[in-house]
């Protein structure tokens, strides 16, 4: 009843139109560059692994995929574990400001990273943590953490408040009540928070290549330097790139069912 | 649900508000004070009061001319992405299989494109699009079609768009498709028995439940469209001349480019004013939608 003509045709197209680029970004990643250059093929003819066994045997190459991922996971870590004591506040509270308080954290969200590029720079350098993990893992809280309370506000909210007043009549303490009983009664929602935090500090590159030069340089950082240079090397950008969507991959994988709820920010 | 008054919640909101003001109001605070100065290098800054804003908002200068012009080049491509990425998405939505397995590789692929990283997306499509090694070019231009990005106005914005709705449709079609995951199916069945058509049912029972999530789709797409920046920039980089240049790229050019920390401080805290007047249009509409007026459409 809910379905509307011709949908198996609509959703397919979609997809393939999806699906097409990446393809193509697989095809040039197992091409040589001679084959990219000179002819147009729709599958590689002559497959070639030389592209990727590059990436995994330089260093420069390789600790751009580890340095992305440290400052992700410093970052979703950080998010989750300051957002979930706000959440259950904003949730379960009014307090002189909530409303404010909301508001100031959702418009941080929507402001943007060019806007702080500049001041990031001057502060991560004043302090001393330009070039490190910490400074791209920090300067990412500032959007990440406002969604991070958004979404999981919406999942504490579905939680019953008969259960809070049940576990304080049982003698829990605040802590023990909030790690034994509503962490693991909102753990999907963590799981999908961790999800939006781990994309939103992964897919972004502004800030963390204004906030590194050599050490912490992550991964994007690295690929838009091979862009630039004389002599364009095809294949090797495109192994790149594919590098970099396997994580996501990943991860959508895990939270696949809960997927739909989360972009909703668990208000549905 | 009514809440509790409890001035103690403040604690539990506490260690949010330290990480986040240390990320927003320090840095804001900077750019307040360099949008008030002129810098000729050497660290030495000159009081310049609000000459840095009377400029900006006048066409007639350099800064004035090149920031309203990025700024109604962005109003347009917020308009245009906004008008396709949001229908197709209801659509996209609609067309989802019910259940089985396919759910879930469609949800799956889905959401790929929101998951690859700015730079990688804008990559994918410069290979994509290129005529002597691209799929999309090659293609195009072996159809007679004079297809070239890198030369021509109206290629580099169609190539734009056209990323911008692979990479974002999914988000408005996740969203769409989580407001209908959401519709009870005795609906369907009411509407079955009154003999509603598809179109009614449409309108009268699937539109309604998806209002507010498409309500934060058009929002959030407004808002990150607005502030585009690494996907043009490595496709055209803001080029053919400045056809592309949206105000985060000319923002960036100005900031970090030229190093002119005076404009870019100014142009800066506009353009953060704007965001903020729309989001605060945004929280207005979203906290009231829920509570008064449920059923009423909520245009934005």
């Amino acid at each position: 009843m809910h379905s509307i003509p011709g949908r198996r045709l609509i959703i397919s197209l979609f997809l393939i139109f999806l699906l097409l680029p990446i393809y193509w970004l697989v095809n040039m990643s197992f091409k040589t560059n001679a084959e990219i250059v000179t002819t147009m093929t729709l599958w590689p003819h002559q497959p070639t692994l030389e592209n990727y066994r590059r990436i995994f045997t330089d260093e420069s190459w390789y600790s751009g995929y580890i340095n992305s991922l440290t400052y992700v996971i410093i970052n979703t870590v950080i998010s989750i574990a300051v957002a979930l004591p706000a959440a259950y506040g904003f949730s379960r509270y009014r307090f002189l400001g909530d409303k404010h308080l909301f508001f100031w954290l959702l418009s941080n969200r929507m402001a943007p990273a060019a806007v702080f590029a500049l001041p990031f720079f001057n502060l991560y350098s004043a302090i001393n943590l330009f070039d490190t993990p910490w400074a791209v893992a920090l300067a990412h809280c500032i959007f990440n953490v406002p969604l991070a309370v958004w979404i999981l506000e919406g999942f504490v909210s579905g939680v019953p408040r008969e259960i809070d007043e049940t576990a304080f009549l049982d003698g829990y303490s605040f802590p023990r009540f909030f790690v034994k009983i509503l962490v693991p009664l909102i753990a999907s929602g963590i799981g999908v928070a961790a999800f939006f935090c781990f994309m939103f500090s992964w897919v972004e590159l502004l800030l963390a290549r204004t906030l590194t030069a050599v050490n912490a340089k992550p991964i994007s950082a690295i690929m838009t330097r091979t862009v630039s240079a004389a002599g364009m090397d095809w294949g090797l950008l495109a192994a790149a790139g594919v590098l970099t969507i396997i994580p996501g991959a990943l991860v959508i994988w895990f939270v696949r069912n809960y997927i739909a709820r989360g972009f909703a920010l668990g208000r549905v | 649900m009514d809440k509790t008054i409890n001035q103690k919640a403040w604690f539990l909101v506490l260690p949010v508000f330290a990480v986040v003001a240390f990320s927003a109001i320090l840095p804001l605070m900077t750019v307040v004070n360099y949008s008030m100065q002129d810098t000729f290098g050497n660290n030495q800054f000159f009081w310049n009061g609000v000459g840095w804003f009377k400029e900006l908002l006048d066409p007639s200068t350099d800064l004035g001319g090149r920031f309203l012009a990025s700024l109604g080049r962005n109003l347009l491509f917020s308009a245009i992405i906004l008008a396709i990425e949001v229908p197709l998405g209801i659509v996209v939505a609609l067309s989802m299989p019910r259940e089985g397995w396919t759910v879930a590789v469609c949800l799956v692929i889905l959401a790929l494109p929101l998951l690859i990283p700015w730079n990688v997306v804008g990559t994918i499509w410069q290979i994509f699009g290129r005529p002597d090694i691209g799929l999309l070019g090659y293609t195009l231009n072996s159809l007679g079609i004079d297809y070239n990005y890198v030369s021509n106005e109206f290629d580099a914005w169609a190539t734009v768009i056209v990323m911008d709705v692979w990479h974002w449709t999914s988000l408005v079609a996740l969203l769409c498709y989580a407001g209908l995951k959401s519709i009870p199916d005795a609906y369907y069945q009411a509407a079955q028995i009154d003999g509603a058509s598809r179109w009614a049912v449409f309108k009268a029972i699937q539109l309604p439940k998806m209002n507010r999530v498409l309500l934060i789709a058009v929002l959030l797409r407004f808002m990150d469209s607005f502030m585009i920046y690494t996907e043009p920039f490595v496709v055209t980089g803001g080029g053919p001349g400045n056809s592309t240049t949206f105000v985060s790229i000319e923002l960036v050019k100005i900031a970090l480019g030229q190093f002119d920390l005076g404009k870019a401080a100014a142009l800066s805290l506009v353009y953060n004013l704007i965001i903020l007047i729309v989001c605060w249009v945004f929280y207005t509409v979203m906290t009231n939608a829920g509570v008064e007026r449920p059923a009423k459409k909520g245009g934005a």
